[in-house]
């Protein structure tokens, strides 16, 4: 029998806010985050915005110790900050250096798409292709590693269960919270911290504007910039940011006696093959539908109990059809469809920290009985338009609301899709 | 430089460095930099890179292995800036 498994602290780094009342207010306000960057102009980039969070440099210096600065780029700043807003708000405090006491059952899963890419372009490959390879000092590995960001968060908390880094590209931050849920469920941790996190960098984002899929229309607008469902998207904005959840057995919590925000129901991951359509770049139909079906069919529940979806909805050319896969997968007509937003709308697309960072969106809806707009979509992608009366464009209270579905889906042809039930006692 | 001088500049180089930031404040020449301060091992590394941005100077590998103590780094320093 499977352990329940409940989230009980979270934290998060996102363009439009950082900690969780910010990020809710941003989120109902419908606040975009995407901002004009002006070394993409210098560069000349196709797509000259992106979502960023503000003011971390100075969160971080009081945050973190000066020697750990110094290991930290961007995609370590964001991921620790917040971890460490998950383990206060789980309840726990900060441990001190030289405290020697390990959580032998806490555990991390922190993924990252891309990696520490901005340190590899800054400093690993100018200083390496000018034989200054001495000169690049003891930081370097930590910060470009996969796992350097969770290996830093063991450290400021003292983990002492798997601390690990998942990669399966844009689906990274929903895969890390169903990983982490499942070897709570399985008794092998009662605690973990899942999520992900990705840099903010030019290096990051230039591939994907060579391939032609990021926004080039509004860089004169760039609050207007990232479309989801919208029949004047042109590609995604690129996004940057963290979020990490404090994934915990029932049996913990109910024992700590803390606030539990939510259940993680269930979930599932799984891959397309790259067969009947689906390709490095595209989903294979089958799978999406497969991965959706299997994830409420782990969670024990029946399709219509489904009452906000929140999509992987990038505003690329994929999103007709992953509205097609959910009608398909949840059987449901337009008058049935459930509510559906993208949280890209408003943040990007975080890239490994999508995931992440639209499931607290998705936390803080439960939580608060809403649905946040999906901005920038007053013009519905034809295709889509049977469900226009399912997308908010304001925030709409749902007093009632109990179950949401996340979805989550990558380069690789990779899917992941994790279901999240308000907790009531 | 006047030694005590030097001494200041180093001690603030190892401060960035040092977990233990109560032993900064009483530190003299013998204190050791690993086991006093709490420097991470690793970051002598850095440290030592410092020192060669600070000081104009280029240390290497074997000067750099006998420094242990803050005395230490502020002699090697003095020898290579005489």
């Amino acid at each position: 029998m499977r352990r329940r498994v409940v989230i009980t602290g979270m934290g998060v780094v996102a363009p439009n806010a950082i900690g969780l009342d910010a990020y809710e207010q941003a989120l109902r306000s419908g606040t975009s985050g995407i901002r004009h960057i002006p070394i993409l102009d210098e560069l000349k980039f196709g797509c000259r915005v992106a979502g960023v969070p503000q003011g971390v440099d100075e969160m971080a210096e009081q945050y973190f110790d000066e020697d750990e600065l110094l290991a930290m780029n961007s995609s370590h700043r964001f991921g620790c900050i917040a971890a460490v807003d998950a383990w206060t708000d789980a309840g726990f405090e900060r441990p001190l250096h030289d405290d020697d006491r390990v959580h032998w059952e806490t555990g991390a899963v922190i993924g990252t798409g891309i990696g520490g890419i901005d340190t590899i372009g800054d400093r690993v490959v100018p200083m390496v292709d000018e034989g200054r390879v001495r000169r690049l000092g003891s930081t370097m590995v930590e910060q470009v590693m996969g796992s350097g960001v969770s290996a830093r968060v063991s450290g400021l908390l003292a983990l002492g269960n798997q601390v690990t880094a998942n990669s399966s590209a844009c689906s990274t931050g929903t895969e890390a919270i169903i990983e982490g849920a499942g070897r709570i469920g399985a008794g092998l941790a009662e605690r973990m911290l899942c999520g992900g996190t990705e840099g903010s960098s030019h290096y990051i984002w230039a591939g994907f504007d060579s391939m032609r899929v990021l926004c080039r229309k509004h860089n004169d607008e760039p609050e207007k910039a990232s479309r989801p469902l919208s029949a004047s998207a042109g590609g995604f904005v690129p996004g940057s940011g963290a979020a990490i959840l404090h994934l915990e057995s029932l049996e913990s919590a109910q024992e700590r006696g803390v606030r539990i925000y939510a259940e993680v129901l269930g979930g599932a991951l799984n891959c397309g093959g790259h067969r009947s359509g689906g390709s490095m770049t595209a989903p294979n139909p089958v799978s999406v539908r497969r991965c959706i079906g299997q994830a409420i069919a782990d969670a024990g529940i029946d399709k219509g109990e489904i009452d906000v979806i929140n999509g992987h909805l990038t505003a690329t050319g994929a999103d007709p059809s992953e509205v097609a896969a959910w009608a398909d997968a949840l059987e449901a007509t337009p008058e049935t469809f459930p509510v559906i937003n993208s949280t890209k709308s408003m943040i990007g697309h975080g890239l490994g920290a999508a995931g992440a960072m639209e499931s607290v969106a998705c936390i803080l809806m439960l939580r608060g009985g809403f649905a946040h707009p999906s901005i920038n979509c007053e013009d519905v992608h034809p295709k889509i338009e049977p469900y226009a009366g399912s997308i908010p464009h304001e925030a709409r209270e749902m007093p009632e609301l109990s179950t949401i579905i996340k979805s989550g889906f990558g380069f690789g042809d990779v899917n992941a899709c994790v279901i999240f039930r308000r907790w009531t006692e | 430089m006047a030694r005590d001088e030097t001494f200041g500049k180093v001690m603030e180089i190892i401060g960035r460095y040092a977990k233990n930031k109560d032993a900064i404040e009483g530190a003299t020449e013998d204190t050791n930099i690993l086991e006093d301060l709490k420097v991470n091992s690793a970051r002598l590394v850095d440290v030592i890179l410092d020192f060669e941005d600070e000081f104009d100077i280029e240390v290497d590998d074997e000067d750099a292995d006998a420094v242990n103590t803050v005395g230490d780094a502020v002699t090697l320093i003095e020898a290579k800036l005489a």
